[in-house]
């Protein structure tokens, strides 16, 4: 007869890590322990594309475009690739779409249980090092084209500021200043970005800003997706300050970028910087 | 040399009933009450880190008395459980029924063991629905049975004077204030007269249907306890209680 109680491995004290409790319990659940014959894969499932994050004054704003692309064609023009982690941070994923959704699960789900067995949040670092780890469990597919490369930001309640992190397909793990952006699209976003950047920005300007980077990502990245206007997609956004993390509803980010599509009407290439010299407009 | 003395199988289940027993009749009480927004749970415990009430997963939460490392245990492997079932399927899937189940199974197979010493704890396990009739709250024993209860449920020390403190004041539909004063002053109730517990000494979290977020667990502070309880008069003089149990082992 089978022992119909809890298996030993749930009742061991010792780990507060989902994913190292997991390894022990359930190891195929976890992305990292399959086996892929070798070749190259990458062609066999979507790609997700770009994402921006910045920060502004009391908290970060990440968005992500809504398009996923398999070769030339569009897999999938509503695809949500920005995720609360938990409370207060968020993670938007570039790279393989499948892969990166099971990790983004795996992730809320390891910031959850710790938070529960332990009676407190992990630290935004801790929280920052636990992807890179996750991440480094998917170098061997990532080294066959499967590669998953998240954007992470959050809130710091301790230094009480936005923080952003990015991350190499290896596992490193970098912390940014100010803004960043990840995916294909992200050279000509960053590129945006700079220009339209300010410090002091308010959430509502930071918003708008990492829209407009967005669409002149999706200006010259064919696997960026701009706004949608006839079907009435716009970008995920998320926002994260000291009162924690909320998706802004459809009809806010509908506005932001309906006010953007109205001047790019007058000016395609987006609004022009104050000064081109450098020095602070009268 | 000693022989060997026959021991009835009837008398060996009673001592170790007994022996579980008396570990959980020393601790204090923990009472569950359902309120219209979900569930409610309070105890007597002046420790801030060492819980008796934790949540579990989205609407699932646990509250025990007993020994602690033994609860502390069965929490952090129902924790486990919940969340692997909920990243193995979804997160609907993840049922206070099931996990009701393997404690029972695990409280149940190590009482009738005859090499472990019995867990010396109880358990509530409480999940909310989406209106007050989907609401469930299990009770477990140290022998692995399950009971339901219906409206409200009391376990650990005094359960017979909070019990009929509880049965002849609750009624369906209390609002969370009632619910909190209720609760509180079954704790605080025994046969020679009501005392007050201070906030700072008071354990209670609810379930609350009404949070937005998906998870519905939410402890209440001293604070909200306090505008809740208002100003309250102890009916009668008495000493305070012994105090609880010390803790076995710190939280892992």
């Amino acid at each position: 007869m089978t022992d119909p109680r809890l298996p030993a491995s749930f009742l061991r004290p010792g780990t507060s890590s989902f994913s190292d409790f997991l390894s022990e319990a359930a190891p195929d659940l976890l992305p990292s322990r399959r086996t892929v014959p070798h070749g190259q894969a990458a062609d066999l499932a979507p790609h997700a594309t770009t994402i921006v994050a910045a920060t502004y004054q009391g908290g970060v704003v990440m968005a992500g475009d809504r398009r996923a692309t398999m070769g030339n064609i569009i897999a999938q023009r509503d695809i949500e690739k920005v995720f609360p982690a938990d409370e207060y941070s968020c993670v938007g994923i570039a790279g393989t779409a499948g892969l990166a959704v099971e990790m983004v699960r795996l992730f809320q789900t390891e910031l959850e249980h710790y938070e529960k067995i332990e009676g407190t949040t992990l630290s935004m670092d801790g929280k920052a090092n636990r992807l890179a780890a996750l991440i480094r469990g998917n170098l061997g597919l990532a080294m066959q084209g499967l590669a998953v490369v998240p954007l992470f930001a959050g809130f710091d309640l301790v230094s009480e500021q936005g923080r952003i992190f990015s991350y190499d397909a290896t596992g490193g793990r970098y912390e940014e200043t100010a803004f960043h952006s990840v995916g294909s699209g992200s050279l000509f976003a960053r590129g945006a970005l700079k220009k339209l950047y300010r410090p002091d920005l308010s959430e509502r300007d930071a918003v708008t800003v990492v829209v407009q980077a967005l669409y002149d990502a999706a200006d010259d990245d064919s696997a960026t997706g701009g706004p949608d206007l006839t079907r009435r997609i716009f970008p995920v956004v998320q926002v994260i300050t000291a009162d924690g993390g909320r998706r802004l509803p459809e009809a806010e980010v509908a506005d932001v970028a309906d006010r953007m599509m109205a001047g790019r009407m007058i000016r395609p290439d987006g609004p022009a910087t104050a000064s081109v010299t450098g020095g602070e407009t009268p | 040399m000693s022989m060997p003395f026959y021991v009835s199988p009837e008398q060996l289940m009673k001592d170790r009933a007994d022996f579980a027993r008396k570990g959980i009749a020393k601790g204090r009480s923990v009472v569950a009450v359902q309120y219209a927004d979900g569930v409610l749970f309070a105890c007597e415990n002046p420790s801030r880190a060492l819980h008796k009430v934790s949540e579990i997963y989205d609407r699932i939460a646990f509250a025990a008395v007993g020994r602690s490392n033994e609860f502390e245990n069965l929490r952090i492997a129902g924790v486990r459980l919940a969340d692997m079932r909920g990243y193995a399927y979804d997160r609907r899937d993840v049922t206070a029924r099931a996990l009701a189940t393997a404690y029972a199974q695990t409280l149940g197979t190590i009482f009738s063991s005859g090499g472990e010493k019995p867990y010396e704890v109880e358990l509530f396990v409480a999940e909310i629905g989406d209106s007050a009739e989907d609401d469930q709250i299990y009770r477990l024993t140290y022998d692995g049975q399950v009971a339901d209860a219906q409206g409200y449920g009391v376990m650990g020390g005094a359960v017979d004077t909070v019990a009929s403190f509880l049965e002849t004041r609750f009624h369906e539909g209390l609002t969370l204030e009632e619910a909190v004063q209720l609760a509180v002053g079954a704790l605080g109730h025994s046969d020679s007269g009501d005392r007050v517990i201070q906030e700072a000494d008071l354990e209670v979290a609810v379930l609350d249907r009404t949070r937005l977020q998906p998870r519905k667990f939410r402890r209440l502070r001293p604070t909200d306890l306090q505008r809740m309880l208002g100003e309250r008069q102890p009916t009668s003089e008495e000493p305070p209680a012994p105090p609880d149990d010390p803790p076995l082992a710190p939280p892992t």
